[in-house]
């Protein structure tokens, strides 16, 4: 197992090499520069600002110098936000987006996963098709929608949840962002559970199970759920790309300091150093993702781990 | 390859939520072609005397209007023409590229087939947003870059139907007389190959298009699509949520007009999905 | 002696979008404790819905009416933790295709010890050791090894052992095995057989076998049922079935089985035509577009199941020798060991 995962990681390594690589002439070549916005600026001044910041130099000195620094996790200064260097941006919004999206991801599976067997389980009751026109909803309304839209239901008419802002360690600020973030994958989460887990309640081997007089629960929990949950396995990785992409709106709304809203401006701003950061941080995170969602494929179904 | 169609006509007409989910996008649809003939307010028009008024049926504006006095009901129904038309133009691109794609790869097969869906399961991996972002940095903001970015939604799936469709009619003897009589690998793909896989694949192509709508809108939100002083829904929905304390129905109208478009897309979706394949229950 | 488990009056229907589906008509039987009783027909023929009714296992759109009885008490109908305390430790059931009724995420010792966890309070590594006995038991060689692994890693008899040991567990009154051989080599049925007969006389639990097969059930039964499109067309002692079928289906059925003594043919014989859907109504007798000796009388009447005796015929009013109509009720039980046909026209002794 261990060296499945090894291996793996070392593949993944290249993958990243050559998203980096391909990020960073691509920006380079790209017209314009991050300096373009602003006022024009007498000559020399560009030419003190390009020595400034290594634009001045023959393009593959200026890789060898982006890929020292970032062996060393050196992202390079921010063009935008002059004081600050990107890894220290990196490193104060990483948090927050970590801890919004983790909680958000937590909440989906915590929540989605029995809501789709207790439909299953229900089938074809009005609480069946309650929940499922739910999840319809949840999957259909964007995330920049219905955060909105709660935010004024709870936050302006019912006042009792802040609309946006972020203080470090409240709790009260999340609960919307995480709320809207969440229902995306958590209704995703809830059908793939409904539909699989009525297919394998009607294997032999559950029948089987039934018919060793073993209590519902048991059933479920040792005898159904690993087989119901293999394609939502599967569906966690696109789940984190969701709830990637949703950080950026999520953050950006409810003006919360992570990478998201940081990507976002970065964007907008033309801040090179800045998204190709970003770009950088959220490939990693979803090579590792990858790789986390392969091996728990292997630990759910035992025929898979044994072919290695 | 009729058959199947009727078939799936008839059970798409049994099942009610998704027949009136497509009445609702035939009216939403119907609603912003021809609504503005019955708004006497043009969405341009700047009325200073009722700057960010509550909806009333009574008063010039029935949806009320935004903070620089523009009637809401004529910026939404706007907007929603924008979603529509960037929905089925993108669509259309994304149909095109990945018809021509899928057909290549199901087709020639072998190696070059093998190649291409790696390439495919890649991309589908990465989320959109992120290249378009990083396109945005470095084109900046333009609204063609917008059309690219927004047909590269859909064309990996579209590919992927249309390999599976063309594997499954590469043995078929029209083709191999195709093939006795001399014709080129492009000319086959072109008039034959592709004729023959259009029908299922247009059909998906119209589940797309929900997620289309929404991409364009989740860009024009952020910033990064459409421009001042057009309006799509998402940028609508962006000035509402900065409204939202003091004049909520800026966000309320466009919001639930894209929310009813998207979940109406979306059942009518489901509903075809259904009908299509018969295995799904 | 009470039998272990009395059915009475058992009609089985799956109800459709457009009608109903009748799997049992009307079927009564009992089995005695220590008894091996064979059911014995087609596919389709019903055999298998009777016990999961009797088990609690039949599927959402099933309707069951009639009685069912375990040790005195009612099945039918009976809530899920009534149920459970009876199924899997007293009445068991073996089914068809090991490969997939067992789980196969989970380990073989997993799957035996929780059955004992379960129903007798046994720690688990109590029922851990129980279980490694069991697989002794029913000859599963390197019992230890296997307990810790995965039904797919077992051949097919190995783990239609382990499926048998699994039902016996817990000192079974009754063990009901649907069809326990046919998804096996032939090689290895001989041997799930043996097995099944020497468990028989180590734990002394009545058993329930349906088959196809009549040369299967041939060593092992002690009384065998025949059915036909859902009823019991005829229920004799084994080797009285055997030397001296009755009914003409029966008939046929033990021409159909190769055997090694006799002339060889070219041909195997079989039986012309296909049983009736289970959507049919059926007038008269079920078997009859098949049967050679059918007239116009089977075709109208339905014949009722009763004593055979020594009668040639059938008396025309449904009654036999005795003036007793005994289709269904209690006499179906109380002369659990009677030679019965359900047929205008037996064939003679």
């Amino acid at each position: 197992m261990l060296r499945y995962f090894l291996t793996r990681l070392a593949g993944a390594i290249p993958t990243l090499f050559i998203i980096v690589t391909i990020a960073f002439f691509l920006i380079r070549a790209a017209p314009g520069g991050p300096f373009d916005q602003e006022q024009t600026l007498p000559p020399e001044i560009m030419a003190n600002l390009q020595r400034a910041y290594g634009l001045d130099q023959p393009i593959w000195a200026q890789y060898g110098r982006y890929l020292g620094a970032l062996a060393h996790g050196d992202f390079g200064p921010s063009f935008k936000y002059k004081d600050f260097s990107v890894t220290e941006l990196i490193g104060q919004g990483f948090p927050v987006t970590l801890e919004l999206g983790s909680i958000a991801m937590a909440l989906a599976l915590i929540l989605g996963i029995p809501i789709g067997t207790f439909a299953a389980l229900h089938h074809n009751s009005a609480a069946d098709y309650a929940t499922m026109s739910l999840a319809v909803v949840g999957i259909a309304i964007p995330t920049f929608v219905v955060l909105p839209f709660l935010g004024l239901l709870f936050g302006i008419y019912w006042h009792w949840l802040p609309v946006a802002g972020w203080e470090p360690g409240s709790i009260r600020h999340l609960v919307l962002p995480v709320a809207a973030l969440a229902l995306p994958p958590l209704s995703v989460i809830a059908r793939l559970t409904r539909a699989n887990m009525l297919e394998v309640l009607h294997s032999q081997f559950i029948r089987t199970a039934v018919a060793k007089g073993l209590p519902l629960h048991t059933v479920i929990l040792r005898h159904a759920m690993r087989p119901a949950l293999l394609p939502v396995a599967s569906y966690l990785a696109p789940a984190v790309a969701s709830i990637m992409t949703g950080s950026l709106v999520v953050e950006s709304i409810a003006g919360l300091p992570g990478i998201g809203r940081y990507m976002v401006q970065g964007a907008l701003n033309r801040d090179y150093t800045l998204v190709l950061g970003m770009v950088i941080i959220y490939s990693t995170l979803l090579i590792l993702m990858g790789l986390a969602v392969d091996l728990l494929y292997a630990w759910l179904d035992p025929r898979v781990k044994l072919e290695r | 390859m009729s058959g199947l169609l009727d078939d799936a006509a008839r059970r798409l007409r049994s099942n009610p939520g998704a027949m009136c989910a497509m009445f609702v996008v035939a009216g939403l649809v119907a609603l912003a072609l021809f609504g503005p003939w019955f708004n006497p307010n043009g969405s341009e028009t700047l009325d200073w005397l009722h700057v960010a008024s509550q909806p009333a049926l009574q008063s010039a504006h029935w949806f009320g209007t935004d903070r620089l006095g523009r009637d809401l009901f004529a910026r939404t129904l706007e907007g929603t023409r924008v979603s529509l038309a960037v929905g089925a133009v993108a669509s259309a691109v994304s149909l095109a590229v990945g018809i021509a794609y899928g057909a290549v790869a199901g087709y020639v097969g072998g190696r070059t087939d093998h190649v291409m869906m790696r390439v495919i399961e890649i991309l589908s991996g990465l989320p959109l947003i992120f290249f378009v972002i990083f396109l945005t940095v470095i084109f900046g903001r333009s609204e063609y870059l917008l059309f690219l970015s927004i047909g590269a939604v859909g064309w990996l799936t579209m590919a992927r139907i249309v390999r599976g469709q063309t594997l499954s009619i590469r043995r078929r003897e029209f083709i191999e007389a195709a093939v006795a009589s001399g014709a080129g690998t492009a000319r086959i793909i072109v008039k034959h190959v592709i004729p023959n896989v259009i029908g299922p694949v247009v059909v998906y192509a119209t589940l797309t298009v929900p997620q289309i709508i929404m991409f364009e809108s989740f860009l024009s939100f952020l910033g990064l699509g459409i421009q001042e002083p057009h309006a799509s829904l998402g940028t609508l929905i962006a000035e509402g949520a900065g409204e939202m304390e003091a004049a909520p129905w800026i966000l309320l109208v466009p919001g639930g007009f894209l929310a009813v478009l998207l979940l109406a897309l979306n059942i009518f979706g489901d509903g075809l999905r259904d009908a299509l394949d018969v295995k799904e229950r | 002696m009470a039998p272990v488990l009395s059915i009475e009056d058992l009609t089985v229907s799956f109800s459709q979008p457009d009608r109903s589906i009748f799997a049992v008509r009307q079927v009564s039987l009992a089995v005695a404790a220590r008894e091996c009783v064979a059911i014995v027909g087609e596919s389709g023929s019903g055999k298998t819905q009777i016990f999961m009714a009797a088990m609690g296992l039949l599927a959402g759109n099933a309707a069951a009416q009639g009685s069912v009885r375990f040790e005195g008490s009612e099945t039918l109908g009976a809530p899920a933790p009534r149920l459970n305390r009876i199924r899997g430790s007293k009445l068991t059931m073996v089914f068809q295709d090991p490969m997939t009724s067992l789980t196969p995420h989970l380990k073989i010792g997993i799957q035996l010890a929780e059955v004992l966890v379960c129903h007798a309070g046994k720690s688990w590594s109590e029922a851990r050791i129980d279980a490694r006995r069991m697989l002794e038991r029913v000859r599963v060689p390197d019992p230890a090894r296997r307990l810790n692994q995965y039904p797919h890693e077992l051949s097919g008899g190995l783990r239609q052992r382990v499926t048998i040991g699994m039902s016996l567990l817990c000192e079974p009154l009754l063990v009901i095995a649907d069809e326990p051989t046919t998804a096996l080599d032939v090689t290895v049925q001989a041997q799930i057989i043996d097995l099944l007969r020497a468990m028989r006389e180590e734990v002394g639990m009545a058993l329930v076998l349906i088959s196809h097969d009549l040369g299967v059930v041939a060593g092992l039964a002690d009384r065998i049922l025949v059915m036909y499109a859902g009823r019991i067309v005829e229920s004799a002692d084994s080797a009285e079935l055997f030397r001296d079928p009755r009914h003409p289906y029966t008939a046929a059925l033990l021409k159909c089985i190769p055997s090694l003594s006799g002339p060889r043919l070219e041909r195997l014989p079989t039986l012309p035509g296909q049983p009736p859907q289970p959507s049919d109504l059926l007038d008269g007798c079920a078997f009859a577009p098949r049967c050679p000796r059918a007239a116009e009388r089977c075709r109208v009447e339905r014949p009722l199941l009763r004593d055979a005796g020594d009668a040639i015929d059938g008396g025309p009013d449904g009654t036999d020798n005795g003036g007793n109509a005994i289709e269904n009720r209690s006499s179906a039980i109380e002369n659990g060991g009677a030679r019965r046909v359900a047929c205008h026209f037996p064939l003679s002794p």
